[in-house]
């Protein structure tokens, strides 16, 4: 009996775990753009909509209501959903990157309400209100064991967590990734230097959307069905909570604030299950959405840098980095 | 061609003005995008409706309507405190969350906290008033005819011509009046306007009060003719900013322009493309104008 339930808690705690982690992906890309170049992108659930929905369409087998029977592998609907996620997020960031950073996210903002509008409504090729089901899940062969079968989707996620880490830790240290912050914190003197700032926003952004498309096929085979309304702006507002609490320009930050603000919203969530009656429900539930637009109120004006802030980083090739160094080596 | 469209997008293109004529001076004197502006219609149209109640209550009952209208003297005493509220509402947004991130070097910091506020309001009057519809009244208005195959109710008349009256009346005040000016001065420049002794703080209070005043008006327009939600802020967000775009920011007739063209778009949209897609039609809209030309209708400077 007690094995029973230490090994439910055990696979309850790998679900959360790796749902966590599919959020820490999105939030990840939207730290490439808000964190590392300082591009407000309001649309988040727009592009994590593509990448769910390409995945879903590429990887599905035949038979389903909307556009899709391909049934091509995994591997492929994740790269599928990152090129087409990366090409929506191309077209936005075309038309508005030249102008000021407040028409970037009022376009945002438009292309999400548009993305959610088609998942709704173009029923022949994203199911419409009904959604896409039987989506392949991986590992799929271990669903008759609850705790083996999270546990394997947890490390497949948490390795993909980990590629990108690394990976956006490199970028970020490269001369590309300080050319992007300098582009945030002086665009004048970046263009000064003879870097072209739209040039370093546009590829920014569109390896931002490319990660929030990956984000979005990884929950859809970890969870086997999407609908449109998994893509409201509440999946924004909590992306962008994420990476505002966690420390945004830190991509360990955007992990841990990932883990934090979604272990904070499910165990809300199951107070508000356990605590009201059904028929009260949807309005405990819209409690805690005010709740979590306080919480990031006030982060925002008592502690902007989040719980790890941004850290300095600046070439190995100057003083500053060389007396850094010296010091440390000093150390005992 | 069925010109019914006219009068509906007329009425959306109203609804639409008077919300982007707050997101337009919002932006051209705070200097940001105001997302949480969509939940002052919301807030400003549940407020009536509560307002409207207890006027109702206190004049003991059932309240008579204006004749040919569907409402009575409660709506219309209700919407002048409404709108009141509406604009202190978005003074003490600012005094509790806007002020402090004004100032800061990031101004996009603001339209965080905004939308996070958008989120936080609307998610308060779901709590409160939850999520079924309400509305002013539930009588039936016979629409009549205008000729031209055009027909209109009363009430949507009567609320153009107030819509007209409302939008002269704040144009001659930003045009003609001392205090028009100094918010004009305060939207060129803020430091040079402090230095030439404008109270800056005043010229921001009254712009959250006009903004607010218009937005909740707006909202009670929804009200009368749809329904009140606490989404139909939200709902009407991205109409609200193509609509300040497309006219130019800062220009405040270029956003009742601009609103009544997203209303007369929206409106044909829904005869010819079908309504489902009419949330699409702002978006394209602002999409064209911010490839065409951002600056916008009558802006000057983009």
């Amino acid at each position: 009996m007690l094995d029973l339930f230490s090994s439910g808690m055990a696979g309850y705690l790998a679900f959360f775990l790796a749902t966590a982690l599919s959020y820490a992906i999105i939030c990840l890309g939207l730290n490439l753009q808000w964190g590392q170049t300082g591009l407000f992108n309001v649309g988040v659930a727009g592009f994590v909509a593509v990448g769910a929905y390409t995945s879903a369409i590429l990887t599905t087998p035949p038979g389903g209501a909307h556009l899709g029977g391909f049934g091509l592998p995994i591997v492929a609907g994740w790269a599928g959903a990152m090129l087409v996620s990366a090409a929506v997020t191309a077209f936005v960031g075309l038309v508005t990157l030249r102008l000021r950073a407040d028409y970037l996210a009022i376009a945002t903002f438009g292309i999400a309400v548009s993305i959610q509008l088609v998942a709704l409504n173009a029923q022949s090729i994203t199911g419409g209100p009904f959604g896409i089901g039987f989506i392949p899940r991986l590992f799929g062969g271990f669903a008759e064991n609850a705790l083996l079968f999270n546990l394997a989707n947890l490390a497949c996620v948490a390795l993909v967590v980990l590629i990108l880490y690394i990976g956006l830790e490199r970028l970020v240290r490269s001369p590309w990734g300080r050319v992007l912050r300098a582009v945030r914190e002086d665009e004048e003197a970046a263009r000064a230097l003879g870097k072209s700032p739209s040039r370093y926003r546009l590829q920014a952004f569109v390896l931002g959307g490319a990660i929030m498309g990956l984000g979005g096929a990884v929950q859809a085979h970890f969870i086997g069905f999407i609908a449109p309304e998994n893509y409201l702006p509440t999946l924004t507002f909590q992306v962008w909570t994420m990476l505002i609490i966690g420390g945004s320009g830190n991509n360990l930050g955007a992990i841990l604030g990932g883990v934090a603000i979604w272990g904070l919203w499910s165990l809300s969530g199951s107070a508000v299950t356990a605590f009201f009656p059904p028929e009260q429900q949807a309005r405990a539930a819209a409690r805690q959405i005010a709740g979590i637009g306080v919480l990031l109120s006030l982060a925002l004006i008592l502690r902007p840098r989040g719980l790890l802030g941004e850290r300095i980083n600046v070439s190995r090739h100057t003083e500053a980095a060389s007396l850094v160094s010296n010091q440390t080596d000093q150390r005992p | 061609m069925n010109l019914q469209f006219l009068v509906d997008g007329l009425l959306t293109g109203s609804i639409v003005g008077l919300g982007a004529i707050g997101v337009t001076l919002t932006y051209s004197i705070l200097r940001f995008s105001n997302f949480a502006h969509g939940e002052f219609l919301a807030w400003g149209a549940y407020a009536a409706l509560v307002a409207a109640g207890v006027l109702g209550w206190l004049a003991g009952g059932d309240v008579a309507a204006i004749a040919p209208f569907s409402f009575g003297w409660t709506l219309i005493l209700a919407s002048v405190i409404a709108m009141v509220f509406t604009g202190l509402l978005a003074l003490t947004l600012d005094w509790l969350l806007f002020r402090h991130l004004r100032r800061r070097a990031n101004a996009i910091t603001a339209v965080m906290a905004s939308f996070g506020a958008a989120m936080a309001l609307r998610s308060l009057l779901e709590f409160i008033f939850t999520s079924s519809p309400a509305y002013f009244s539930r009588k039936l208005q016979i629409a009549q005819k205008l000729g031209l195959g055009i027909r209109a109710t009363p009430d949507q008349m009567v609320l153009i011509a107030a819509t007209a009256v409302l939008v002269t009346a704040i144009h001659l005040v930003v045009t003609r009046t001392q205090v028009g000016r100094s918010m004009r001065a305060v939207s060129e420049n803020p430091d040079l306007a402090r230095v030439a002794g404008i109270d800056v703080g005043r010229i921001v209070a009254i712009t959250w009060m006009i903004g607010g005043g218009l937005a909740c008006f707006a909202g009670i327009m929804v009200g009368l003719l749809v329904q009140i939600r606490p989404y139909m802020g939200l709902d009407l967000l991205l109409p609200l900013f193509a609509a300040a775009i497309l006219g130019g920011i800062g220009s405040i007739p270029g956003a009742l322009i601009g609103g009544l063209i997203v209303g007369l778009a929206e409106a044909l949209a829904v005869q010819t493309v079908g309504a489902e897609w009419r949330s699409a039609v702002a978006f394209v809209l602002l999409i064209a104008m911010l490839l065409v030309r951002p600056s916008g209708l009558m802006g000057g400077k983009s």
